[in-house]
């Protein structure tokens, strides 16, 4: 790829650092030639405000030396890494090269590690501490920015250390989170359901499902309006993992709790997202982390590992 | 085009070229290298500065070797982000320490340098203790001064190629140890020592050994006044800390002038000459190859070595010492007394220098003194704000690193204070193992009436205990408690 809009601008640039470079090197060539006059008393023979004068201090001759080499390295520079314009150099050495060689490097470092991982179940891996420490790394960096460096989440971020799991709490159900992400999606509700009034009486409706705090008698008028709910959330309103349609009933609210936000999500639903993680992290990584993730969940088999 | 006359404010100084006495010459742009042949000398200073080498250098090399119970006493582990200086622990979060040990090494070079001019430079300096080491090699090799002029001079020989090529395989073998002993500071120099034979050192220990063998080779080997010539910025910058009090190496210009050779019985009044006998000595044993008696010049690093030749060779004519000695301009152009020059130590410059030097030494002395074994960081969890938990508690999230640089395991007790009714979740009390560092994930809930929205100081209470229950510490962390709307 190159880095130049027009093959001008790769002329000028290569053009410009190599008579630059040469420049210099005759600038060296013609000060070693030059002679400077001066005065026997090691002076310049120069005299400022009548009495202040210049030593002649000359530079040591080994000096221009270094000089020369710094010229020799440039051009073996220039032949070896881009430099010269849009010319590559010999080893065609790219930013973006050396991050993926050294990505190989580390993943090829790493994968001894995460063989021995990744012919175990979930329920083993999530006891080994060496296991616990790699997840917990890999949640740090990948998942802890929504759910939170402790895993429980916050407002739209679920909770990863409960036991409520939107779409199954299996390791092979949170493994297939991780790999191809998640799209939740409540259609806006309230022409189903009816009126403003009757929205507010099925919002008390599902409140009173978890024993929150309601008011029984719009609960009891809320509960013929909940049937355009229930195809999702069901019936009795535990939910369907199979469409990540939450539990209503175990007073865990991701998008808020009381009336009022239940009122705003039957009224205008609700787009959720969690992003497939399976082109950032490799196959053995997401075994890992979903067994960690699991282990979560399922503290009494992760402490009793600790 | 404007000249400069035109602009009111813009002073011109004209340049008058002015050839001083006699011819001027036209003299290229560089400077040929004279190599100089410091010729021995002994003496006072001379003793004084292979004190200096012998003590630095006892330090430099024998230090990685001294063990400090299980590990080496003093190392630098960059990989492990870990200093060990003794029983001292430090850290990355305690760089402040060495901020303060480069303050005292600056504050010290200006106050020696303000009483005594460049005293580093003459005696302690690595460029001129290695150089004295590598010229003392050279001398067991090809002989002192006139012998090796004579050496250079003559044609190739087997005995010639025997003296030189011996004398840079020493110095070698010298810089290949100085280079093994500076890596042994960061990596156990034990563990490199086992991979000598193996030459099994890793990459980059491989890579300094071999810089710094290559450093001391040729910075003492060839580049020697060079360096402090062309290269050493503290030599340009000494300069500044120079007053007419400072001490430095002086030639009594009255007591020396007329210079001219005499016989030993001839009375130099009767045949009109001063006390200096025109040897030329102390310009044979300048390492920096200047003429001392051409007054103070920016080569001097203030060695003494002219001071001591010089009093040799008075000696022998039967002179008074000191034609050529440390003195101070003021006690040159007054004729002070060696009492009367010391009494002007004590001026502000100077007082201002130690008292600086050593409020920083007390307070940087007082803080590793008073310093906790170990380090709390505290971040509020980058995700989550604030959160609502069962019972409508708000909940906040924080990331505790906590760091034990004791060389033991420590058990950590959290509190949470600052806000009624603030406590923490699940268990407050965190084991480190013996110098290492720990994440944990710390969650604090107040009632929903705590506050009012927005973000309150709150500040946790770490008590560190050693096994036994011992207290060992304890640490005040700020942060904030954030309350949603």
């Amino acid at each position: 790829m190159s880095d130049f809009i027009s093959n001008f601008w790769h002329l000028y640039v290569a053009g410009l650092t190599l008579v630059s470079i040469i420049a210099c090197l005759a600038l060296l060539w013609f000060s070693g030639k030059a002679k400077a006059m001066t005065a026997n008393d090691n002076t310049t023979g120069h005299v400022w405000d009548g009495d202040l004068r210049e030593m002649n201090n000359p530079l040591p001759r080994w000096w221009v030396g270094l000089f020369i080499i710094t010229i020799i390295f440039a051009f073996i520079y220039l032949a070896m890494y881009p430099g010269a314009g849009s010319f590559t150099g010999k080893f065609g050495w790219s930013s973006a090269g050396q991050y993926d060689a050294e990505v190989a490097k580390g993943q090829a470092q790493v994968a001894p590690l995460y063989a021995k991982f990744s012919g175990m179940p979930p329920e083993e891996v999530s006891k080994d501490p060496q296991a616990l420490a790699i997840g917990d790394r890999l949640f740090m960096n990948n998942c802890a920015q929504c759910h939170g460096s402790d895993a429980r989440g916050s407002k739209g971020f679920p909770n990863l250390a409960d036991a409520d799991w939107l779409y199954g709490g299996t390791p092979d159900a949170i493994k297939a989170t991780l790999v191809q992400g998640r799209a939740g999606n409540m259609p806006p509700m309230a022409a189903a359901v009816g009126t403003p009034d009757d929205v507010r009486n099925v919002a008390h409706y599902v409140l009173s499902l978890s024993k929150s705090p309601h008011d029984s008698l719009r609960a009891a008028l809320g509960k013929s309006k909940y049937g355009a709910c229930a195809a999702c959330h069901g019936m009795d309103g535990k939910g369907n993992h199979a469409m990540g349609a939450p539990n209503l009933t175990d007073d865990i609210w991701l998008h808020g709790w009381g009336e009022n936000a239940i009122v705003n999500i039957i009224n205008n639903g609700k787009v959720n997202q969690m992003p497939a993680q399976a082109d950032k992290l490799t196959e053995a990584q997401i075994h890992v982390l979903a067994s960690y993730v699991w282990g979560l969940s399922n503290k009494t088999v992760a402490s009793a590992a600790k | 085009m404007s000249t400069p006359q035109e602009h009111p404010s813009g002073r011109v100084i004209p340049i008058t070229p002015a050839p001083a006495d006699g011819e001027g010459e036209r003299v290229s742009l560089y400077q040929a290298h004279q190599k100089i042949y410091p010729r021995s000398v002994q003496g006072v200073f001379a003793q004084w500065r292979w004190l200096m080498v012998a003590i630095t250098q006892l330090v430099f090399y024998g230090l990685p070797w001294i063990e400090w119970g299980q590990r080496q006493a003093v190392l630098f582990d960059l990989g492990a982000r870990r200093f060990y200086i003794f029983g001292l622990v430090l850290y990355p979060q305690d760089f402040i320490y060495l901020t303060a040990l480069l303050v005292i090494s600056a504050l010290s070079l200006f106050l020696f340098t303000a009483v005594a001019g460049r005293l580093w430079c003459g005696f302690a300096c690595p460029q001129t203790v290695y150089s004295e080491i590598f010229i003392w090699i050279e001398r067991q090799f090809e002989g002192d001064r006139s012998a090796r002029l004579r050496l250079d001079a003559a044609p190739l020989s087997l005995t010639k190629l025997a003296r030189k090529s011996g004398k840079q395989l020493a110095w070698l073998v010298l810089s290949l140890w100085t280079g093994f002993s500076f890596v042994g500071y960061f990596t156990p120099i034990r563990e490199l020592t086992a991979s000598i034979l193996s030459l099994g050192f890793g990459p980059w220990e491989m890579f300094w050994i071999l810089f710094y063998s290559l450093a001391t080779y040729g910075n003492a080997g060839f580049m020697r006044e060079q360096v402090c010539k062309y290269m050493c910025p503290y030599a340009r910058f000494q300069s500044a800390m120079f007053d007419k009090d400072t001490l430095i190496v002086t030639y009594d210009q009255a007591r020396g002038e007329p210079r001219g050779a005499r016989s030993k019985k001839a009375d130099p009044q009767a045949l009109g000459l001063g006390a200096c006998v025109d040897c030329t000595l102390c310009v044979q044993v300048c390492p920096t190859g200047i003429d001392i008696r051409k007054g103070l010049q920016y080569e001097c690093i203030g060695c003494g070595a002219c001071a001591d030749v010089c009093d040799s060779v008075m000696d022998k004519v039967g002179y008074a010492r000191g034609l050529v000695k440390f003195s101070t301009q003021n006690a040159v152009d007054h004729g002070w007394t060696w009492t009367q020059t010391l009494r002007r130590i004590a001026r502000p410059r100077v007082l201002i220098y130690t008292a600086v030097l050593w409020a920083i030494i007390l307070g940087g002395g007082l803080s590793l003194w008073l310093r906790t074994p170990f380090k709390v960081d505290i971040e509020r969890d980058r995700a989550t704000l604030a959160r609502i938990v069962e019972g409508g508690q708000i909940e906040n999230v924080y990331r505790l690193q906590i760091m034990n640089a004791a060389e033991q395991a420590l058990i950590f007790k959290l509190h949470a204070q600052g806000l009624p009714g603030l406590r923490l979740v699940g268990g407050s009390e965190v084991q480190v193992d013996a110098t290492e560092s720990r994440w944990v994930s710390v969650q604090l809930r107040v009632p929903y009436d705590a506050a009012s929205p927005g973000s309150h100081p709150i500040h946790f209470n770490i008590d560190a205990t050693d096994p036994s229950g011992q207290a060992l510490g304890h640490l005040k962390e700020k942060t904030v408690f954030l309350m949603p709307r």
